[in-house]
């Protein structure tokens, strides 16, 4: 699909049509500006720690270099995530490393210098005693007796602990038929957004105030928790996400180093600024999904799942990570398991373990793209179980009626599990390919075929964050309209988007409402100077959330503009008409432009005799329940059984977020995420070694999908209006990422089912099928 | 750490004389020494491309060529394809076909599309493919990309 131009004929809405970008000119000229694009006056490079666990003995500068360590942070607090459920054991991290290290990667000290070429240098000087202990990097290993632990205050090494159990399980599962068992193992990864993190901190020598410019995802939330850490007033700090090259999940936490910046910009009156590198992104950002999963599946003689039992271990790395805390991977597991499927008797016990490693952070899906994959592969197992086909057990298990409430107790609005189900096994063709899977495995060709259905829960409003029992709550996002005297439009806005396309999208559901044009609307983000309070973009919530603030604003825009219209133009407001950038008197072809009401509503309010409020600017806050988009992925893959390379030969998607406020950043929304889980199902593995130390530190040996791995990818919509959600619009930036690890592990599975060869591990690399195959002596 | 070297880098038909290190790489060159910030850096390793500029017609990963390197030679970059206020179609195509999201990695598949188009406008689909793979994206999943270069390839051979 190509994008259109901004004009469209009158009568047709601007919501619904795949225009082109406001964000794209300065970006394809080189015009955008990202945090490392400015200069600074002084650079920082961290110094880190080598080693995964140990005691810090000396530090020792050489001579000449500016070195900040712990001892210089007098006054700076420790980052303490916050968690009031589920068993939950505060652990601090300090800024800089002071006494223990507990990762490779871990800030120890920071080295000032002229240029970051120079701060690199010294750094590398920089003399690290470490007395070295044992780490452990395994969650199982360090679940284990007699462990190394990693913090005082977490026994056992369990940070949090969700159990869930509904009543009559144990009946239920008495009753079953069949229990099927899976063992999912999905290894860690790392967001990799391929501009890596940076900011650039600069004090005002006049007044004091520093503002920090940096690769964040949510600005607002960075201003209040790095001003508590640094106990400073917030008005003495402005924080900027600049134009943000990707986040994932991964820009969303508090980086220590951010708050190193702040207080050195302020201790030197001066610019400070440090730019990741990408072994640093690679090892010591944030890492995600590293986790066991165990399921068993209850089902009765018909392949009805009837009970479900989950065990979830999260490795969660070293520390918890602000402001979700570690809590986000286990927790959002056991809330939302089962998925799509109606199944009502549920247990689940969710564990939380800190390891030396480095800390874990939401990235793209969370949780949702292991528990997906693991639902899903159990649910083929039961398939072959009960010899039917993949399919078939799908239909006599998906939810299909609404509002339905899992037995956990969410609430699923609305949703079209069997639906788009049936219209991807139709896209695909199914009888065509079993027909030609035959064919070519008589040829010593194995192709498969996985499907994956799943449920996308987005725009969470602040009562879904609270269940979690999480100190900081977000969910609700605010949106400020104005309509300048000159008739321009400019909507500020809390969300905090960095390639998701907000400008455009806001715009045409302003047009919409107010009855102009969308090149006429700026939408103004991520600036904590100019924009309201909100909690940035993460979490497929900010075309529900932020747009939903923006409809109600943009309606309080377009009641005002019909009452100055009525006065204006002597006519009742129920037959004003705004539309094409005038308001019009219905059936006659007396107009006045809106450009001109703006104007009024500044330059001529006694005219209005006290009836309107001066102005043009107007707020609008929501905080939805959260709604449930969903999809049916289909893989088809070819596995060459000599050297267990995979193809992803085809992609097909059916899904349903709703209304579709711009198709074309939808489908690209869908198209990201997938790439990525296909890369999470294939390819992107984050290793340890026994130490500790990281053998994937750059992209060559992590490696992300290029464009040869990732096949074409085939969209088909539903758009089933959801009815929590203003717009209409459910979130879908995740959905892509849940789903497709699960069905190219299935399509693997399938692949390798005449070797009776299984693979319930991501990624499924070719060493991992080759061992596969070889265990059971079917290959060489 | 060492001397600096004078050099003059010819950056889009303009001329920029500078003091660098030789170890400087090209890409911070351009950057900082040059202050031409479109050119982006994503690894430093010469992986992910998004630091690609055409040097005497050929795209490179500027973070692999020392600046020194680069004397006396005609380097483009993102800054330098539009004439004016008319995007070049490469630039044209890739907002047409939503070619980007972040915009980080954009630069770099912009001169790679473009360097190689020049020197090769019949490639064929398969060999394009292939060409498009030397850079990483994270955000479009790579569709629109192909959808893009492919179509400013026809443009650019109609041109």
């Amino acid at each position: 699909m190509s994008g259109r131009d901004h004009t469209k004929g009158s009568g047709t809405t601007w919501v619904g049509r795949p225009i082109r970008r406001f964000e794209d000119p300065a970006l394809v000229s080189g015009r955008g500006r990202f945090t490392a694009d400015l200069p600074a006056t002084h650079h920082l490079r961290f110094v880190r720690s080598p080693v995964a666990a140990g005691k810090i003995g000396r530090i020792a500068a050489p001579d000449g270099a500016q070195l900040i360590t712990a001892a210089d942070l007098e006054g700076v607090k420790s980052i303490v995530p916050m968690l009031h459920k589920f068993n939950y054991r505060p652990v601090g991290q300090p800024v800089l490393a002071s006494d223990a290290v507990r990762f490779v990667g871990e800030p120890i000290a920071a080295v000032v210098a002229a240029s970051s070429a120079a701060a690199e240098d010294m750094a590398e000087r920089v003399d690290l005693e470490i007395e070295e202990a044992t780490p452990v990097i395994d969650a199982r290993a360090a679940l284990a007796v007699g462990a190394p632990r990693i913090h005082a205050e977490a026994p056992g090494n369990v940070i949090l602990e969700g159990k869930f159990k509904s009543p009559d399980f144990d009946t239920a599962w008495k009753g079953a038929s069949k229990i099927v068992k899976l063992e999912a193992r999905s290894r860690r990864q790392n967001a990799t957004p391929i501009e890596a993190r940076g900011g650039h901190a600069a004090c005002d020598a006049a007044t004091g105030r520093v503002t920090l410019i940096c690769a964040t995802q949510m600005p607002h939330l960075m201003r209040t928790a790095i001003a508590d850490v640094l106990g400073m007033p917030e008005a003495d700090l402005r924080v900027i996400a600049p134009d943000v090259g990707g986040g994932f999940g991964q820009k969303m936490s508090l980086a220590s180093e951010y708050i190193v910046l702040v207080w050195l910009a302020r201790k030197l009156k001066s610019s400070v600024a440090w730019s990741e590198d990408r072994r640093e992104n690679l090892i010591a950002s944030f890492h995600s999904r590293d986790q066991y999963v165990t399921l068993e599946g209850a089902f009765d003689k018909t392949a009805r799942l009837i009970a479900l039992k989950a065990d979830v271990v999260a490795n969660v790395g070293a520390y918890s990570c602000f402001p979700t805390t570690c809590g986000i991977e286990p927790l959002m597991a056991m809330a939302e398991m089962p998925g799509p499927y109606d199944v009502q008797h549920y247990e689940c016990q969710a564990r939380g373990v800190l390891t030396n490693t480095c800390t874990m952070a939401p990235y793209r899906g969370v949780s949702r793209p292991v528990i997906t994959f693991a639902l899903e592969r159990l649910m083929d197992k039961a398939a072959a179980a009960f010899a039917i086909d993949p399919v078939d057990i799908r239909r006599r298990n998906l939810i299909d009626k609404f509002p339905y409430t899992s037995a956990i107790g969410l609430e699923y609005d609305v949703g079209s599990y069997r639906e788009t189900l049936e219209m991807a096994v139709k896209a695909i063709d199914l009888p065509a390919f079993r027909a030609r899977q035959q064919q070519e495995r008589s040829k010593g060709r194995h192709l498969g075929i996985g499907f994956a259905t799943f449920s996308e829960r987005t725009g969470y409003g602040s009562p879904a964050f609270a269940a979690r029992g999480m100190d900081i709550t977000p969910g609700w996002e605010t949106v400020i309209l104005t309509v300048d005297p000159s008739g321009f439009v400019e909507a500020r806005i809390g969300a905090s988007p960095h390639g998701q396309g907000l400008r455009t999208t806001l715009a045409q559901i302003i047009a919409d409402e107010i009855g102009v044009t969308p090149d006429v609307i700026k939408v103004v983000h991520g600036d904590t100077d100019h924009t309201p309070y909100g909690w940035g973009t993460f979490a497929s919530r900010s075309l529900v959330i932020s747009g939903g603030a923006t409809l109600i604003a943009a309606r309080k825009v377009r009641a005002k503009l019909i009452k100055i219209a009525s006065t204006m133009l002597e006519a009742a407001e129920g037959d004003i008409i705004l539309a094409d950038g005038v308001a019009k008197i219905a059936g006659t072809d007396r107009v006045i432009p809106i450009a001109r009401l703006a104007r009024e509503a500044y330059t001529q309010t006694h005219r209005f005799k006290g009836e309107i409020e001066p102005g043009l600017i107007e707020t609008g806050t929501y905080d939805p329940p959260g709604t449930f988009s969903n999809a049916c992925h289909v893989a088809i893959v070819e596995v060459d059984a000599d050297t267990g390379r995979v193809v992803v030969e085809r992609y097909v998607v059916a899904e349903d977020a709703g209304r579709l406020i711009n198709p074309m950043i939808a489908e690209g929304q869908v198209h990201g995420g997938i790439a990525q889980g296909i890369g999470n199902a294939l390819l992107e593995e984050i290793i340890y070694d026994e130490n500790g130390s990281i053998l994937t530190a750059n992209l060559a040996d992590y490696m992300p999908p290029t464009a040869r791995e990732i096949p074409p990818i085939e969209l088909h919509h539903i758009e089933t209006p959801s009815v929590n959600s203003i717009t209409k619009a459910k979130g879908l930036g995740e959905g892509g990422t849940i789903g497709a690890p699960a069905a190219v592990l299935n399509a693997i599975n399938d692949a390798l089912a005449p070797f009776g060869a299984q693979i319930d591990e991501m990624p499924a690399t070719p060493q991992r099928i080759r061992a596969a195959l070889r265990a059971l002596g079917k290959a060489a | 750490m060492t001397e600096k070297t004078a050099i003059t880098l010819t950056i889009n038909g303009r001329d920029h004389a500078i003091e660098v290190e030789p170890r400087r790489i090209l890409a911070d060159a351009i950057r900082e020494d040059c202050g031409q910030t479109g050119t982006h850096l994503g690894c430093e390793h010469g992986v992910c491309g998004a630091c690609t500029v055409i040097v005497d017609g050929e795209p490179v990963r500027s973070c692999l060529m020392f600046a020194v390197q680069a004397e006396g030679k005609k380097i483009r970059t993102v800054e330098g394809l539009a004439q004016g206020d008319k995007l070049h179609p490469m630039q044209q195509a890739f907002m047409n076909y939503h070619g980007l999201q972040c915009g980080f990695c954009t630069p770099g598949f912009l001169m790679l599309g473009v360097g190689v188009l020049e020197r090769e406008p019949d490639i064929c689909d398969e060999e394009l493919l292939d060409v498009l793979s030397s850079n990483l994206c994270r955000c479009t999943g790579y569709q629109n990309i192909i959808k893009a270069v492919r179509a400013a390839a026809k443009e650019m051979r109609g041109l």
